[in-house]
């Protein structure tokens, strides 16, 4: 490309940043190096326009190491991967975790969102001088969290939580976290044999093969290989599993189209981008069972036909990214991943691409682009993902906890696996359970259990709480209240009580919370997350966090009722014309607070 | 459409659908708003330009498909057999309506063709989300994923000062609706210049040089291709902002005269726009086979030495 590149150049830890991640200055039409005769020597063509995708990985590299993108910085990226300056501008300011403004090495990110505002009162306004407010950190059965990154040759990520205000104020002055708490402390269940997905948590080293294969682990790839591709594509949607994520699409199915397309090259996606404020059990099945789910996505590229697969992970989980790596590497070198895996002639493996931090990039199609060095903004469907997706090709992306299902389901056969449930949700669903709970933390429990089961299995409300709401499936799911306790925690009945799942979020809030901030703060949520591309979501959810301030201050008068059916309204067109389920469910909690709750009606 | 048939005897095949209970064929390949238009309905759109890939950013063009949960944007949605869709229903115009008054509440529409014909057929009233805010820190500067929280008292808006830095062109991002044509039309769809992009996210998305530079520091080559696409006049040759700010801008009084440019051997077809026996601004032609709208520097910008008079 003929790039019209600014003088501004990269400094020295820029370059090697870069560089260190690329490898040296070789194929590039602009940063290589000279001939005799003193001029640049062009060389790349198609092979360097093949590098985008390297784009999301290198500007991470730059701001691991000075922890903010300069215009010297962008303009040697630029010549490295041969994409325009401005391009790379527009990618790096879509994403929450960059900054193309300087900025100290050490960034404090101090969670505000839902569980840790109702649980510490964690705002936007409250935090100490020097923090950043972020959103849901994904740490919620310990709210509040911090996260803190100290950028340099040796970038630190560190999660601290629960921390205290004190304690944030030491960390933005340098202090360093506290060592990080037992992963096993996130499900209280733990260490419990006969759990399914949870069995090994507190039982088995997660960074241990051995442990691993010791504990069971690979029995069911070994059976997936000995019954075939299309066998397990049977069990699987014999199993019944429908999509942990949030949209409950039948996972057999999905695989069943990826696998009978023209196409041969075919990509995988973990979806790990578990951003749903108040989920977190994607975080602790990487953190606690990480083998679990690089066997699970063999067992799943080997049934769908995938050469490759890519966990898409969110930037804000430091220790789910090392046992993740740790454990590609030694399945790696145990032939359980890479070329001929078990001696069955199926090549596959896995690259870990972080997230940057951006909601929306938990929407499949925006995975794509992100991956592919584009904003993650979400495309239009169809064409499907099945069909078109991650450069072009067939791609199956499902989320952390559904692949983990393929596990039960190929050890016992889907059949096996049906049986547990009820008619219209099969198996083992996990629950986030934070807030006014004496034990919050991730549950294991078969389909069928009542929230007020639940609950109890989180030991009940805390003393001195009584119950005011529970959200259920985060921010874009919807909130019932203690009249709802006898809910069966179902698809077919949360459907039939006109709410949802969706991730699995189980919120309790009690008296003290504060219910017209938690809303405030959905209604901001979508707002700063919304990618922007279509005008239903961009302005959609600008006008319903100013006719939410405005009820705030009108609440009961008559120009209340203007603002009411103002949010109704945008609710419509954000649900009916948005591009995609950001969007689509940007309305969904405030609508249930509005409905079942009553707020505002006062 | 750049699908039609050029050259020739292939067979185009047709598929029949149902728009508003009526049977209608369209040619396999286009889209719903190809199949409403050749039936004679009339479907708003606003980001959909005829030289670029629809982006269905705006939402404006979103029908009824039978069996969709959602409205689905006509302008990209490409016809199948079978298909029975609404055009003009409660729900379609409640979503336009909506639309008309999300951008109508947040972006200066005054000079976007049609807005106000739509805003009183759908019974869109903007101001109805209040008084427009016009009092931002610099949209340029927005941190992602951080705002100021609103108080409602205001309706948000993309305000914007004009930013006027160079002789050619001036960009006025109030008037923006971010339908992507010019950042497509510089970049991969035409220029391949790549000198703008859509920077930030949500409502702080905005379209950006890198680090929201002067176009003279930025890989901008003033071919103008953006202000062919620009479906709103966010982007304007200065010779038009300056006499539409003097008040002389005449519209209904231009000729518009047809040539070909006389720079090169390319032979562009040009449209020149005359006042007063004056070249105000040059557009080509969006269905011209050789341009396709696009000009380059010379062509569109280079009209000066035709009407250097004796007398000045």
């Amino acid at each position: 490309m003929d790039l019209k590149i600014a003088s501004a150049i990269a400094t020295t830890s820029e370059k090697s940043a870069v560089d260190l991640f690329l490898g040296p200055a070789t194929e590039t039409s602009q940063g290589g190096e000279r001939n005799s005769a003193g001029y640049r020597v062009a060389r790349g063509g198609e092979s360097l326009r093949s590098l985008r995708h390297l784009l999301l990985p290198t500007l991470h590299a730059i701001n691991d190491r000075v922890g903010w993108l300069s215009r010297g910085a962008i303009n040697y990226i630029s010549q490295r991967l041969d994409i325009a300056p401005a391009d790379i501008y527009g990618v790096a300011t879509f994403y929450a975790l960059f900054d193309t403004n300087e900025r100290p090495a050490r960034q404090v990110h101090v969670c505000i969102d839902l569980t840790c505002r109702a649980m510490s009162g964690c705002k936007e306004d409250s935090i100490p001088n020097g923090a950043i407010a972020s959103p849901c950190i994904g740490v919620c059965e310990r709210a509040p969290a911090v996260l803190v990154i100290e950028t340099g040759v040796t970038p630190r990520y560190e999660v601290l939580a629960p921390a205290t205000n004190n304690e944030i104020a030491e960390l933005v002055a340098g202090k360093s976290a506290r060592t990080q708490q037992d992963i096993a402390a996130a499900v209280p269940q733990a260490p419990d044999n006969s759990l399914v997905l949870l069995s090994r948590i507190g039982r088995v080293d997660p960074l241990s093969i051995d442990e691993y294969i010791a504990s069971g682990g690979y029995v069911a790839l070994r059976r997936a290989i000995e019954i075939g591709a299309e066998q397990v594509i049977k069990e699987v949607t014999a199993s019944g599993l429908v999509g942990r994520g949030g949209a409950a699409f039948p996972t057999g199915r999905k695989w069943a189209a990826v696998a009978s397309q023209p196409v041969k090259t075919r990509y995988l996606i973990c979806n790990a981008d578990e951003s749903e404020p108040g989920t977190f059990k994607d975080r602790v099945l990487m953190e606690g069972d990480p083998f679990a789910l690089v066997e699970s996505m063999t067992i799943a590229a080997f049934a769908t036909g995938c050469q490759h697969g890519w966990i898409y992970l969110r930037g804000e989980y430091p220790r789910a990214l090392k046992n993740l790596q740790n454990a590609i590497t030694l399945a790696r070198s145990s032939s359980m991943l890479g070329e001929n895996i078990l001696g069955s002639g199926f090549g596959f493996d896995i690259t870990i691409f972080r997230g940057a931090g951006a909601y929306i990039c938990g929407e499949e199609t925006a995975i794509f682009n992100s991956i592919e060095g584009y904003r993650g903004e979400p495309r239009n469907k169809p064409p499907f993902p099945v069909e078109v997706g991650l450069f072009g090709k067939p791609t199956v992306v499902n989320n952390v906890e559904t692949l983990v299902n393929v596990l039960p389901i190929i050890t016992n056969t889907g059949d096996k696996y049906a049986t547990w449930g009820t008619t219209g949700s099969k198996g083992k669903k996990l629950f986030c359970v934070s807030g006014a709970v004496n034990k919050p933390g991730v549950y294991e429990v078969t389909f069928g259990a009542t929230l007020r089961q639940l609950i109890d299995l989180a030991g009940g409300i805390k003393l001195g709480s009584s119950l005011q709401a529970v959200l259920l499936g985060g921010a874009a799911g919807g909130f019932v209240g203690p009249e709802d306790l006898d809910l069966e925690l179902t698809l077919e009945a949360a459907r039939a009580a006109g709410t949802t799942l969706g991730s699995g979020v189980v919120m309790v809030l009690d008296q003290t919370v504060d219910m017209i901030d938690q809303l405030q703060r959905i209604a901001a949520f979508f707002r700063d997350e919304s990618c922007g591309q279509c005008v239903p979501c961009r302005v959609g959810t600008v006008r319903q966090q100013e006719a939410l301030a405005r009820l705030v201050k009108s609440s009961g008068s008559q120009n209340s009722a203007v603002d009411l059916q103002l949010l109704r309204d945008l609710g419509q067109v954000m649900r009916d014309a948005s591009i995609c389920g950001l969007g689509q469910t940007a309305h969904n909690a405030i609508d249930s607070a509005l409905t079942r709750l009553k707020v505002f009606s006062a | 459409m750049s699908t039609q048939v050029t050259t020739g005897l292939q067979v185009r095949r047709t598929v029949e659908l149902t728009i508003d209970g009526q049977k209608v064929n369209a040619v396999e390949g286009s889209t719903l708003l190809d199949a409403c238009r050749a039936s004679g309905k009339e479907i708003p759109t606003l980001c959909f330009g005829d030289t670029i890939t629809p982006k269905n950013a705006c939402r404006v063009c979103m029908v009824e498909l039978e069996g969709s949960r959602t409205l689905v944007p006509s302008c990209s949605r490409k016809v199948e057999p079978g298909m029975v869709v609404n055009t003009n229903n409660e729900r379609t115009n409640h979503s336009r309506k909506l639309v008309l008054e999300l951008l109508g509440s947040s972006v200066d529409l005054s000079l976007t063709k049609n807005v106000a014909r739509w805003n009183e057929g759908y019974k869109a009233e903007p101001s109805r989300f209040g008084a427009p805010s016009f009092h931002h820190h610099d949209r340029d500067q927005a941190i992602t994923g951080h705002h100021h929280q609103p108080d409602g008292s205001t309706a948000e808006t993309v305000h914007q000062d004009v930013k006027i830095d160079n002789n050619l062109y001036v960009r006025d991002y109030s008037k923006c609706i971010l339908c992507y044509q010019c950042v497509d039309a510089c970049g991969e769809q035409w220029q391949n210049t790549f000198a703008i992009t859509t920077a930030g996210r949500g409502f702080d998305a905005r379209i950006s040089t890198e680090f929201a530079v002067d176009l003279t520091d930025s890989a901008c080559v003033y071919c103008g291709n953006c202000i062919q696409v620009c479906p709103t006049g966010a982007l304007m040759f200065t010779s038009e902002y300056e006499m539409r700010k003097d008040g002389t801008w005449n519209e209904p009084e231009q000729t518009q005269t047809d040539t070909i440019c006389p720079y090169c051997g390319v032979g562009c077809a040009l449209t020149l726009h005359v006042q007063d026996n004056t070249i105000v601004k040059v557009t080509s032609p969006s269905d011209h086979s050789v341009t396709h709208g696009n000009l380059c520097i010379k062509g569109r910008f280079g009209f000066q030495h035709v009407q250097n008079r004796a007398s000045d």
